[in-house]
């Protein structure tokens, strides 16, 4: 049977892409960011997952307003790199898990009535491409792991509850772990911590609150899922709300999971959060 | 759960269903600006370019005059700005900077480590 064995909190800021791109991951201002993924890397490499769920958003890249999915799983068996208004970044496509994918559309609509919106065809962008490359060593032809994107609209308010976003965790636990294959799967929750783009308060960031939804996201997530959209926004940023992202991450794993690694780093514009927890 | 959005956060745009309706020419411009060829359309001719979307006055005069804000506060979405501010030259800090009332330099100092760009 397959199993989630891990699960990655993590930042997907941008301009980490060009510096991967252009090999400036030891430049002073970068390098406090890249040493703190080389016991992540070990780890992971020591794990070996078959297959990572990646759960980002979008940034009006693939998806645009016209019509905007709440939740939208990649269902192909490959992943194309995005244009997101700055030219294609050269990475290798991304192998999915087309079959894994289809067991979670299934399980996830009939038996926990998440109605997904279901992708063929994905390009993927920095929101999925950061964290991949802060968490995987990519050759020229691919990736160590299999991928599946799992979009959320982070963007767009309604957006769905930090609530709604941990259940979807819990029953992409219960999915994964009824896959009669045996495989290793491990969860990416990315976005935030604390920031804010646009009006006055541009470059707001907040690590006193980045540094307690750490804490709550290893020792009650479940209270943590109770926090409103209103919250998070006045306390860390606009942007941050990004977050609730991380509790999907945290709601596939056992409530009694290990926290591994931690890090915080918040150079510009973003708080910079990394937390890993062992299943 | 109860209402999500309590009210307004001080400073602050939030992008919900109102503000992304008015914005609707806005961002299909923008995510048009996702294709190399479009981006070329819109450096070698920007007013044809927005006539094409069908922007109204105020919307051309606020990209005409790289009013950031103001384009925020008419419904464009920060993510679809970014792919606007890219094909003119402004990325985001630049656009920051404006929307603080900075210079790129006054806000740059505001930072914690200002090389991480």
């Amino acid at each position: 049977m397959a199993r989630v064995v891990g699960g990655v909190g993590l930042s997907h800021v941008p301009s980490i892409g060009p510096v991967v791109d252009r090999g400036r991951t030891q430049d002073p201002a970068w390098k406090p960011l890249f040493d703190a993924y080389v016991p992540v890397r070990e780890w992971l490499a020591q794990l070996k997952p078959d297959v990572a769920i990646v759960v980002y958003n979008d940034h009006v890249a693939d998806f645009s307003f016209d019509k905007y999915p709440t939740f939208a799983l990649g269902v192909a068996e490959h992943y194309s790199i995005g244009d997101e208004g700055f030219g294609t970044r050269p990475l290798p496509g991304v192998a999915g898990d087309a079959e894994l994918s289809t067991h979670l559309a299934e399980t996830l609509i009939y038996e926990h009535e998440f109605d997904l919106t279901l992708c063929q065809e994905l390009a993927v962008e920095h929101g999925f491409l950061v964290p991949m490359n802060l968490c995987f060593p990519h050759a020229q032809n691919g990736w160590p792991v299999r991928a599946i994107p799992l979009q959320v609209n982070v963007v767009q308010h309604p957006l769905p509850t930090a609530h709604r976003c941990y259940r979807l965790g819990q029953a992409l636990r219960a999915a994964v772990s009824s896959y009669p294959v045996d495989l290793k799967v491990v969860v990416l929750g990315t976005g935030g911590m604390s920031h804010q783009l646009q009006g006055r308060r541009f470059g707001y960031m907040n690590e006193k609150f980045d540094q307690w939804f750490l804490d709550q996201l290893e020792r009650d997530p479940e209270a943590l899922a109770g926090i409103s959209h209103q919250k998070i926004m006045e306390d860390a940023g606009a942007e941050a709300v990004e977050l609730i992202m991380w509790l999907t991450m945290r709601g596939a794993l056992s409530p009694r999971a290990r926290r591994i690694h931690r890090h915080y780093y918040a150079p510009m514009t973003t708080g910079m959060g990394l937390i890993t927890f062992a299943d | 759960m109860g209402r999500q959005l309590t009210g307004p956060i001080a400073n602050t745009s939030v992008f919900d269903l109102r503000l992304s309706r008015r914005g609707q020419r806005l961002n299909r411009l923008c995510a048009a600006l996702c294709s190399p060829q479009e981006r070329d359309a819109f450096k070698r001719d920007e007013e044809a370019f927005m006539s094409r979307f069908g922007l109204t006055e105020a919307e051309k005069a606020l990209i005409r005059r790289r009013d950031f804000q103001g384009l925020i506060d008419a419904g464009m979405n920060i993510y679809a700005m970014l792919k606007i501010g890219s094909a003119t030259g402004n990325g985001l800090y630049r656009m920051g900077a404006q929307m603080r009332g900075e210079s790129y330099e006054q806000f740059l100092a505001t930072r914690n480590i200002s090389g991480a760009v």
